[in-house]
């Protein structure tokens, strides 16, 4: 069986830049993987590449989602093969109803699943369970989504929708970002509770403290565009000690 | 330039005989009516060198005559109904003519709905002084036009204190079916003191023909009354709208206009209100969806003669295709106006590369103990905010749509009439629809 995800020699910039670096790694059903790095790593642009975020030009490699070409396909189409990404900075966008949004997102993702689409009634139903999972107040639903939000709404609505289109594949983008204590335990418990062995995630993070609740298979650590040591939990732990500044002579070590 | 010319001697000659027609009509309308076509005749359509009129091109206009349609008098037609039913008064005019047989009236205590072709016999002296009182012919042509010919329209009274709560509709439906038709309809509302109501005015096209809608509103909201003013210009891709409209508010009144413009080739509306008495209060808010060619030109005016005055405007323009729009807002506080309140505000979408808006505030301020504000924006849809929302699945176009939507929504959920939001929701993404379709297939 194939891989949920398999990165190969991937090599990516933004602008005239070149951040990631010949990037490989591979993730299998069920698993979850941590991606920790310092600032300008290229964390935010690996999630980036693997949602299709315009501006981001991979130069070499691949990327294969369930076996498949991912890079060639469409925002839109990632996310109903079920491919999700959990913003650092979710957008706010006034004007548009939240509940609205959620609902044609569902449908859309459901439509191209081939399950039926759900109407206003059974929607308002399962969004209402959902949303009692990572306690989001109901008045959030009615609101303009993200407008206004706290730090913590905008996060616990990105889960939300995690939680609503089921991904086989969740990338979080340092979702930990910006939250206490208490909103960091509830969308952690949000994130375990899609935990199965049909779903992997890509948690990406700086702070070891998110992989208290969200225990990784595996954790990565990200310099300079590629991955230069993998290993268990404990690796999470262990960086937390010597931060990321001992990893860096590595790195020099490592370059040919 | 001589075919302009010649536009205006077609336009004399048809209004002499006009005249010879009506003969036997109270007399204070000959004499509005030919004060209308002294100051037409003297202005003639306007160019580009007047200054008002320097964004917008009427070459459609005066390239050939335009001729007077009342064939709305007896026609059958079907009015549109995208809108749907709402409670209370609804009346429709064709070509600017009452239709009684496609009206429905209903008795509400303090309202008098009537047409002006009636009302000019019954009551000439309470007209007398009123038609025409809002709006200047001297300064305006097209409404000087419209004074020329005129003959039909709306007329809408409310009692002292009358308190109406269904929204009174007037339908202006254009026949269109004859090529380059036009029609001049006319609408006076007069809200006495601590009277309060909403009114809808709607502008539909039924045929296909190329035609021109010369359209004058006239208001005057009375002290202490509230008036809500919903208009709704819907007509078809061939239809050139003009509509001048004058609003005078009295003492601590308030006065609320909605303009929204889909529809026409070539539009033009001039809003002016005269915030005539102290505390008087209005809010004007527009928005205009352009697609394809059309142009679609507002102008706001107003003016603040006296103390303690607010104004709120919000004008948004959503274009796309080769669209181009406009937008000058004028806000005139006179010496005397101390503390006015006055904001104004005009963002703009630009949907593609050809779209072009031209959006241009204008404060004039003689007094000092004023707080004034003023802004335009012109931008497009967010990069960030299409890639969110299709990282959730949603495809470019449902999209741009949701976001185009989310922009006018400001707007739209601010209609006083609930039941109207929906369904011009609707006309507004289909007409974006078409426009899209044009532009990839290009």
């Amino acid at each position: 069986m194939a891989q949920v995800l398999e990165i190969r020699g991937l090599h990516a910039r933004a602008g005239e830049k070149e951040i990631l670096t010949g990037l490989d790694l591979e993730v299998g059903p069920g698993e979850v993987h941590a991606i920790m790095g310092p600032n300008g790593s290229g964390k935010s642009t690996l999630a980036g590449v693997l949602a299709g975020r315009p501006g981001i030009e991979v130069t070499a490699g691949e990327v294969r989602f369930e076996g498949a070409d991912l890079l060639g396909l469409s925002p839109e189409v990632r996310a109903r093969e079920g491919v999700f990404l959990a913003f650092q900075y979710p957008v706010e966008i006034p004007g548009v109803n939240n509940n609205y949004f959620l609902k044609a997102s569902l449908n859309a993702v459901r439509s191209h699943r081939g399950q039926d689409e759900l109407d206003a009634m059974d929607f308002l139903a399962l969004c209402r369970e959902k949303m009692a999972r990572v306690e989001m107040p109901k008045e959030l639903l009615s609101r303009p989504i993200n407008d206004g939000f706290s730090g913590g709404e905008k996060k616990r609505n990105e889960i939300l929708q995690m939680l609503l289109l089921e991904p086989k594949l969740s990338i979080l983008d340092e979702t930990d970002s910006g939250l206490d204590i208490d909103a960091l335990r509830l969308v952690s418990e949000g994130v375990n509770a899609l935990r199965s062995p049909e779903r992997s995630m890509l948690v990406i993070t700086h702070y070891q403290r998110l992989l208290d609740y969200v225990v990784p298979d595996f954790v990565h650590v990200l310099a300079e565009g590629r991955i230069v040591r993998s290993g268990g939990k404990e690796l999470a732990l262990e960086l937390e000690e010597t931060g990321y500044r001992s990893l860096e002579s590595q790195t020099a070590a490592t370059n040919p | 330039m001589r075919a302009t010319e010649n536009a205006h001697a077609a336009y004399l000659e048809a209004q002499a005989e006009f005249a010879v027609a009506h003969e036997g009509e109270p007399s204070f309308l000959s004499a509005l009516r030919a004060a209308g076509m002294a100051s037409f005749a003297d202005q003639g359509f306007p160019s580009r060198r007047r200054e008002e009129w320097r964004d917008t091109n009427l070459s459609k206009i005066t390239r050939e005559p335009f001729v007077r349609v009342d064939g709305g008098l007896t026609a059958q037609v079907r009015l549109d109904g995208a809108l749907g039913g709402l409670g209370g008064n609804d009346v429709a005019f064709v070509d600017g003519g009452y239709r009684e047989d496609l009206s429905r009236t209903a008795v509400v205590p303090g309202l008098s709905v009537e047409s002006l072709a009636m009302a000019r016999n019954l009551e000439p002296e309470w007209l007398d002084g009123r038609l025409g009182a809002q709006v200047d012919v001297k300064v305006h042509p097209f409404a000087a036009l419209n004074t020329a010919f005129l003959d039909d329209g709306a007329i809408c009274k409310l009692d002292p204190g009358a308190q109406v709560s269904d929204p009174i509709r007037f339908r202006f439906a254009a026949s269109a079916e004859v090529d380059r038709g036009i029609s001049h309809p006319r609408v006076l509302i007069e809200a006495e003191a601590g009277s309060r109501a909403c009114i809808v005015l709607d502008f539909t096209t039924l045929g296909s023909a190329v035609h021109l809608t010369n359209c004058v509103i006239e208001v005057r909201v009375g002290e202490n009354a509230h008036l809500q003013l919903v208009t709704l210009q819907r007509e078809s891709d061939a239809a050139m709208h003009f509509c001048t409209a004058g609003v005078e508010v009295a003492r601590d009144a308030h006065f609320a206009s909605h303009v929204v413009t889909l529809g026409g080739d070539m539009v033009r509306m001039d809003l002016e209100v005269l915030l005539a008495e102290s505390g008087a209060d209005c809010t004007m808010n527009g928005l205009f969806v352009a697609s394809a060619n059309q142009h679609i030109d507002h102008h706001t005016r107003i003016d603040h003669a006296v103390p303690r005055g607010t104004s709120r405007q919000l004008y948004k323009g959503v274009l796309d295709g080769k669209a181009k729009g406009v937008f000058r807002g004028r806000v005139l506080v006179r010496p005397d106006a101390q503390k006015t309140d006055a904001s104004q505000s005009s963002p703009n979408l630009l949907l593609s590369r050809g779209a072009e808006v031209d959006a241009k505030p204008q404060l004039e301020i003689y007094a000092d103990d004023v707080k004034c504000s003023h802004g335009s924006t012109i931008g497009q849809l967010e990069e960030d905010a299409l890639f969110y929302l299709r990282t959730r699945g949603l495809d470019e176009d449902t999209a741009r749509d949701l976001l185009t939507r989310g922009f006018a929504a400001e707007i739209i959920d601010s209609l006083p009439v609930s039941e109207l939001r929906g369904p011009l929701e609707r006309q507004l993404l289909a007409r974006l629809g078409e426009g899209r379709e044009g532009r990839s297939g290009s």
